[in-house]
């Protein structure tokens, strides 16, 4: 199986500070991987730089085979590279439906589709995968009125209906009722194995990336401290150091 | 809503079709009730369905205006000559050319400010928020003040539309005719405008209004969709401009054409009044101040501004949503939110 | 006899100085109305459309003094003053209920008030445009080819002392530090004890005074009339986008840049041109920045 992401050495500088130093991962196709690490060792920065959010300083990154790191955010979300958010982003004023209309991906993106009409199919397509993730009897409401956790579901279900081929997750279990989340995961599994989307978690929750991860990067104080299965990783002396907060 | 919803249509249809004899006294005043609704509608396109305040679209109201009359004139005599003191008087238009004029000149006065839009916009569009309004606020502005400057049209002075020609019916039949083409622009705007939001480009508007970082995140272009949004707004007011510039007669740079202290603040004001980003608001926001406008006007002789000032502020600060969002708040299954408590109460479950 | 010559070698450079000298001067006071007006905006995330017509009422203060027999200078005490209550008034009465929202409510709400002013400006003291004199005489140069009214350089060493003035104050003083930490995060500041909502409307009322100083300077040095208030306001925006909120040294530079810009801007297109000419720059300066931004993918905030 080939890689369909391949960070390479990549740095990224905020003024002084160095959010990401010399990082080289990659994720196989169709596989999950997890990235963990303390607050502020730079995985969310690593997201907002292989996603477009921000250029990088150095180095190269590869999806698909295709350099991506010039690209900007809306073309990388087209060749099929997609990220959840950490602080749910969704569309407030629209109802969920909505939300998930305006998120299919249409097969023509020209000057001239801009007045198409939306087909009456994507909306059971949307019912569909509402109901996926819990959400079907809110399907009307405002996403706005809904909780941060449903937030966050709706958002996942967002990012399915586009049919990415990898789908980047920002802590995707963070602030959901722990009833759910052995649900997310299960989904989780099943979205990668059903619809063969790679995924590459960020989280927290160290039940969650046991369960779920085939892979496991750490990152700490910027850069790339350890690499390997769940198990091996958490018993890394590094990792839990890193965690513990040993400078 | 449907049953509802045809019997306002065939009202306001009827109403379009014969107010202008039933009310002959208010011909003008009406034909400028469907001028405003279209700036309303206008603006709301940005304003409120995309989350972009424009101060700006002024600019293509004025561009529109000159660009009419100009042409009306430009077509068949000298238009400096047109434009210097008293030079209208030297010059009549036969009625052939002043409708070949009109029609022509209104037609570039919603092409060009159309295309205008299509090139600033990739500029001006890609500011956002408070920069954007204050951008569009300094191009209204500039507009009027370069136009100030402008010998050919008139400069400071302005210049005058060519008058309806003579042996073609009274002032009624003029203000009949123009009362018909206002009527026939607000229809063709309402109309495209209904038909649009309901495809695409609407959801697109609407998710740049409440998320435009997670809308090109997943893929939108939005800065096509924001350009011709800008291009469908600049077309219907340039017209507008077109008109108005004919019925008032004289058109003079910063108070008539580019008038940002006027057209401009009202466009706004109605939408907001009305209830931005929702298709009726403007329209009911429009008619609303237009009424209470020639009403108060009067009244107020004098006064006018510092009304407007102090509508503009308690509008603003009190009721933000407008008309329609205080309806929807108080009915809102009559908008389609079906709000079940339960389905709000109701707890997520995955198994 | 003056040959073409003789007007480009000597008439050309000393045109340009005269404006040079004109727009620094200018650009000072411009630079002291931007510095209320960023101080509003770092502090409240406001941006006061009625910047321009606070000034102007400022100036119509020291107009009515002069009216009334009192030198006008006398203004820059006397204007601050009244202007600073005006300043808390308008806080108290309509200012706070926008604080909290949206940039946009806060834009709109104050250009009510901005037409409201001008409305009742025009009411109370006419549309005629006015001069309050000074009388304070011309200062020659180069052989009386420059020519400076000493009003002009008044009113840029009074704004000069009165921003010096107020940095100290901001440094030192207990309004001031609250009024920093105000700005640095709100509600850190509420929770440390600080009355946010006095600081909030001191904050208004020092913008006021300072529109109230920078309106008298105007009334001695150039004129007044009720509706000159927004390009007022659209070049202190101008200054505050180009330097940045904190930057006071970058507020002075760009003040005096803009002033330069539009002497030269007089002289060259004309003076009908002098105000699409500052409105005109307003857009390129934004659309400028906006490409600039672009390419590190970020916007203006």
């Amino acid at each position: 199986m080939s890689a369909i992401l391949e960070v390479n050495q990549v740095s990224k500088y905020f003024g002084g500070v160095k959010a990401n130093e010399g990082i080289s991962l990659s994720v196989e196709q169709g596989s999950i991987a997890g990235l963990i690490g303390p607050n502020g060792s730079g995985k969310t920065t690593l997201f907002n730089s292989i996603v477009g959010t921000h250029p990088i300083d150095k180095g190269s990154i590869k999806f698909d085979g295709r350099e991506i790191s010039e690209l900007p955010v809306p073309v990388i979300a087209k060749l099929g590279l997609l990220r959840t958010f950490q602080q749910t982003r969704i569309y407030g004023k629209l109802n969920c439906v909505q939300n998930m209309l305006i998120s299919h991906k249409p097969k023509n993106d020209t000057i001239f589709s801009v007045f198409s009409k939306i087909p009456e199919e994507l909306t059971s397509k949307a019912e569909m995968l509402l109901e996926f993730v819990g959400l079907f009897q809110k399907r009307k409401l405002r996403a706005g009125d809904l909780s941060f956790g449903q937030q966050k579901l709706l958002e996942l279900a967002m990012a399915l209906m586009n049919e990415p081929k990898m789908l980047l997750l920002d802590e995707p279990t963070a602030g959901i009722n722990p009833t759910l989340i052995n649900g997310i995961i299960d989904r989780l599994i099943k979205v990668n194995k059903e619809y063969g989307i790679t995924l590459l978690v960020i989280e927290h929750n160290m039940k969650v990336i046991m369960n779920l991860a085939q892979k496991v990067c750490c990152l700490a104080h910027g850069q790339l401290l350890a690499e390997g299965l769940p198990e091996q990783i958490k018993d890394d002396k590094r990792v839990v150091d890193a965690y513990l907060g040993v400078q | 809503m449907n049953k509802n919803n045809l019997f306002f249509y065939c009202l306001i249809i009827a109403f379009g079709l014969f107010a202008p004899f039933l009310f002959p006294a208010f011909k003008l005043q009406i034909s400028f009730l469907w001028i405003l609704i279209v700036l309303a509608l206008t603006w709301d396109v940005q304003g409120g369905q995309m989350g972009y305040n424009t101060f700006g679209n002024v600019l293509f109201f004025g561009l529109g205006m000159y660009l009419c009359a100009g042409i009306q004139i430009g077509m068949f005599f000298p238009l400096d000559e047109w434009t210097a003191s008293g030079g209208e008087k030297t010059f009549v238009h036969t009625p052939l050319q002043y409708f070949q004029g009109f029609f022509v000149g209104l037609l570039l006065a919603g092409v060009v400010p159309a295309i205008v839009a299509a090139i600033i916009g990739y500029g001006i569009l890609g500011l956002r928020g408070h920069y954007f309004a204050i951008c569009t606020l300094g191009l209204g502005i500039a507009a009027g003040e370069i136009a100030g400057g402008i010998e050919l049209i008139g400069a400071g002075q302005g210049m005058t539309a060519p008058p309806w020609p003579k042996n073609i019916g009274d002032t009624e039949l003029r203000s009949e005719f123009f009362y018909f083409s206002c009527l026939i622009l607000f229809v063709v705007t309402f109309l495209f405008l209904k038909w649009a939001y309901q495809t695409r480009f609407g959801l697109v508007l609407n998710a740049i209004r409440d998320n435009e970082d997670k809308a090109e995140a997943m893929g939108i272009h939005t800065m096509r969709y924001k350009i011709i949004g800008w291009v469908v707004s600049a077309f219907f007011v340039g017209i507008a401009g077109g008109l108005v510039g004919n019925m008032i007669g004289y058109i003079e740079p910063v108070e008539v054409a580019f008038a940002g202290a006027t057209y401009g603040v009202f466009m706004v004001l109605m939408a907001i009044l009305g209830g931005k980003g929702t298709l009726w608001g403007p329209v009911i926001g429009a008619t609303v101040f237009h009424i209470f406008k020639e009403g108060f006007w009067t009244f107020f002789l004098g006064w006018q501004y510092v009304a407007l000032g102090i509508l503009i502020v308690v509008i603003v600060v009190f009721f933000p949503e407008g008309i329609m969002g205080y309806l929807r708040e108080k009915y809102p299954s009559q908008f389609g939110e079906i709000v079940d408590e339960e389905d709000l109460k109701a707890q997520v479950e995955l198994k | 006899m003056q040959g073409p010559m003789d007007y480009l070698i000597f008439q050309v450079p000393i045109l340009m100085v005269q404006a040079a000298m004109d727009g620094i001067l200018l650009g000072i006071l411009f630079a002291l109305i931007a510095y209320g007006m960023a101080l509003q905006w770092g502090v409240m995330n406001i941006i006061n459309i009625a910047q321009g017509e606070l000034v102007i009422l400022g100036g119509y203060i020291a107009y009515t003094m002069y009216t009334i027999g009192i030198h006008p200078a006398f203004g820059i005490i006397v204007s601050p003053i009244i202007m600073f209550f005006l300043g808390w008034f308008l806080y108290k009465s309509i200012i706070h209920r926008v604080v909290d929202r949206d940039l946009f409510i806060s834009i709109l709400a104050t250009f009510g008030i901005s037409i409201l002013a001008q409305q009742l400006m025009n009411f109370v003291f006419g549309a005629d445009v006015v001069v309050a004199q000074s009388n304070f005489g011309t200062t020659m140069l180069f052989d009386e080819r420059v020519t400076l009214p000493n009003a002009k350089i008044f009113s840029a060493l009074v704004s000069i002392i009165f921003a010096i003035a107020l940095i100290f104050y901001m440094k030192k003083s207990k309004l001031g530090r609250a009024i920093r930490a105000t700005s640095q995060n709100s509600r850190a500041a509420k929770i440390l004890g600080v009355d946010t909502e006095k600081v909030y409307a001191a904050t208004f009322g020092i913008n006021a005074a300072l529109c109230g100083v920078a309106g008298t300077l105007i009334a001695i040095t150039f004129t007044l009339h009720p509706y000159v208030g927004l390009p007022y306001t659209v070049r202190s925006f101008m200054i505050v986008i180009i330097a940045g909120l904190g930057n006071l040294p970058g507020v002075a530079l760009s003040g005096m840049g803009l002033g330069v810009f539009e002497e030269f801007a007089d002289y060259i297109l004309g003076t009908e041109f002098r105000i699409g000419a500052v409105f005109l720059l307003l857009v390129l300066i934004l659309v400028y920045r906006r490409f600039k931004l672009s390419r590190k993918r970020e916007y203006l905030t």
